[in-house]
């Protein structure tokens, strides 16, 4: 029953704002309110089950030398894996790590080439008519193809396996940000001219931060491609990493760690795309709060 | 001596009105997109005396813009002159204006820049050209916005503000640079008719303090006989001038003004001019140039 309450009636409360923890609860209990997280849980629950149901219940040919999910977490949980890789291994945290490193190393090269590149080229008209073709006759060209040029550059395992790496991001990473400089309101350049800025007051004051969540989009994204095509140079050349521990695991016979590794994979890749987007909130407070108003 | 002078003139600046006469004369401006000549702005004289609340009204797309873009020096003009304060801003041989400013533009859609607080946009601009230090810039930043009632917003970004305030802080970051001129393009477009009536009493107030040169352009007509003391209307592309009214409602005006039989007079004045060229306007069925 709807009842019309007067104005005199309703109260409510002064609007203050409320504190941290205050506000964390309650966002908190708002969000175990709405179906999000019970959907959230009921669709991996679903997934697995499919997973479990095609290689281990119904035991379909296709998924037959497939390892279900049972087998690989037990697997994975083992203090004595009986196919060399679980949490209680080293080697499983060295492999990790040595993808993780490439990737760090091949990320901030490819940051601190795409970012300046790609504002250059948004901003500069000369200049990008000059790069732009290269750019885009390079860009497509797939990451596999690079190898074997790689390997002639460079001599050991890890430097050709960072410069693939790289090499994907910087495309990412430059095109995005170009894009991000052109997105930039006419209204935002006219208005710093008026205010009397110089050229290199325009490039600070508007030309970086107004590219800057397009930016980052591209560093979310920039990341995910270093992470595959790491994976493909580690497969190709490689003694150590993920995606060598998939390709050897499948060479040698055993199956479990290559599920383990790939699904490792999966969960990095999540991680380092969340930590580039923490990071983007906590420079662009202005989008973020523009964004929580609308809800989002 | 050269100092004397200099001296002499900060006085001079300080103590009387701000100048602001600006002289548009046989501005034409022809845009080519495709190679096809459009004639945008067509043999248009203003004069606008120092001080003055000019009233730009025409039909969308007759040109308005263009004008307001070439007093700016956003874009360039194909012939005539326009000067401020008798220095010629764009002119034979020179056919866009430099930036600057003393001629500052509020925007048709608000362009307090999203990534800096109310306080930041505001201190840019004597930050950027050098005449505060940053510090002194926020303070005073801070001390302007708080008389424009926006006190306690100035650590807000434009995003969280509604848009009624951010236009007001706008026009505070334009006259913490004490410009001859502002340029207004139509701020109030987008806002509700409550609103509106706020944002215009509240530059009535700011005009009335600061006796800043406005122009001001608009198709509202009512909003322009409120707030102006001269109305130009201009006819539709190619645009030229029409008419001129004087509006001699003596300030400090409020909303009495609007039902009074002396505005009701003016409107009756104006709004045969004006609808003509709407209708030219309509008729003509092109797409508005920028």
């Amino acid at each position: 029953m709807h009842q019309v309450v007067s104005s005199d009636e309703l109260q409510v409360a002064p609007r203050a704002t409320p504190n941290r923890l205050v506000r964390g609860w309650y966002l908190l209990t708002k969000r175990a309110r709405s179906p999000t997280p019970y959907l959230t849980a009921f669709g991996i629950l679903l997934w697995v089950f499919v997973y479990w149901l095609l290689c281990e219940g119904l035991k379909l040919p296709r998924f037959v030398k497939l390892p279900g999910p049972i087998t690989v977490l037990s697997e994975w949980l083992s203090p004595h894996p009986q196919q060399g890789i679980s949490i209680f291994t080293p080697e499983y945290y060295l492999h990790i790590y040595i993808s993780c490193r490439r990737i760090f190393i091949a990320f901030c090269i490819a940051t601190s080439i795409g970012v300046p590149l790609g504002l250059v080229m948004g901003w500069s008209r000369t200049f990008r008519d000059y790069t732009f073709p290269i750019l885009e006759t390079l860009r497509p060209i797939p990451i596999l193809a690079w190898v074997p040029l790689a390997i002639l550059m460079f001599s050991g395992y890890e430097t050709p396996v960072i410069f693939l790496a790289t090499l994907a991001s910087v495309f990412v990473t430059t095109l995005n940000t170009m894009l991000g400089v052109q997105s930039i309101d006419e209204a935002y350049f006219r208005a710093a001219g008026c205010l009397g800025s110089s050229r290199w007051d325009v490039f600070r004051h508007v030309v970086v931060p107004g590219a800057l969540p397009f930016i980052f989009t591209g560093l979310q994204i920039s990341v995910g491609v270093a992470w595959f095509s790491l994976v493909a140079a580690e497969m190709v050349s490689g003694d150590f990493g993920l995606g060598y521990l998939i390709l050897s695991s499948y060479m040698n016979g055993v199956t479990v760690p290559m599920v383990i590794a790939m699904l490792t994979l999966g969960f990095v890749g999540w991680f380092t795309s969340a930590m580039v987007r923490f990071v983007g909130n906590r420079l662009m407070q202005w989008h973020a709060r523009a964004l929580a108003l609308q809800g989002r | 001596m050269k100092h004397a002078d200099m001296s002499l003139e900060f006085n001079g600046s300080s103590s009387m009105p701000t100048p602001g006469a600006l002289t548009i004369r046989d501005v034409v401006k022809i845009y080519d997109p495709e190679g096809v000549n459009i004639m945008a702005v067509d043999h248009c004289s203003m004069k606008i005396t120092p001080g003055e609340f000019c009233m730009i009204v025409g039909p969308s797309g007759c040109g308005k813009t263009t004008l307001l873009n070439a007093i700016a020096g956003f874009h360039s003009i194909t012939s005539g002159e326009i000067f401020l304060d008798g220095k010629l801003l764009c002119g034979p041989g020179k056919p866009i204006a430099a930036q600057g400013a003393d001629r500052i533009v509020v925007f048709q859609n608000g362009a307090l820049f999203p990534w800096k607080t109310l306080a930041e946009n505001v201190a840019y601009g004597p930050m950027v050209q050098g005449v505060l230090s940053k510090r002194n810039a926020l303070e005073k930043a801070h001390e302007m916005l708080a008389e424009a009632g926006l006190g306690e917003f100035g650590g807000k970004y434009p995003g969280e503000v509604s848009s009624g305030m951010a236009r007001r802080a706008e026009i505070v970051r334009a006259l913490i640079n004490k410009p001859k001129v502002l340029l207004l393009d139509e701020p109030y477009r987008a806002m509700d008719g409550l609103t509106k009536s706020i944002m215009h009493e509240a530059l009535l107030e700011v005009y009335d303090r600061t006796k800043v040169t406005i122009f001001f352009i608009t198709h509202d007509l009512e909003e322009a006989i409120f707030l102006g003391d001269r109305v130009y209307v201009l006819t539709t592309r190619p645009c030229r001038l029409k008419k001129v009214v004087n509006v001699d409602i003596p300030r400090p005006r409020n909303y009495e003004v609007l039902s009074s039989e002396q505005f009701r007079l003016l409107i009756e004045e104006t709004r045969d001019a004006v609808h003509e060229e709407a209708i030219k306007a309509f008729q003509l069925g092109e797409r508005e140039l920028a």
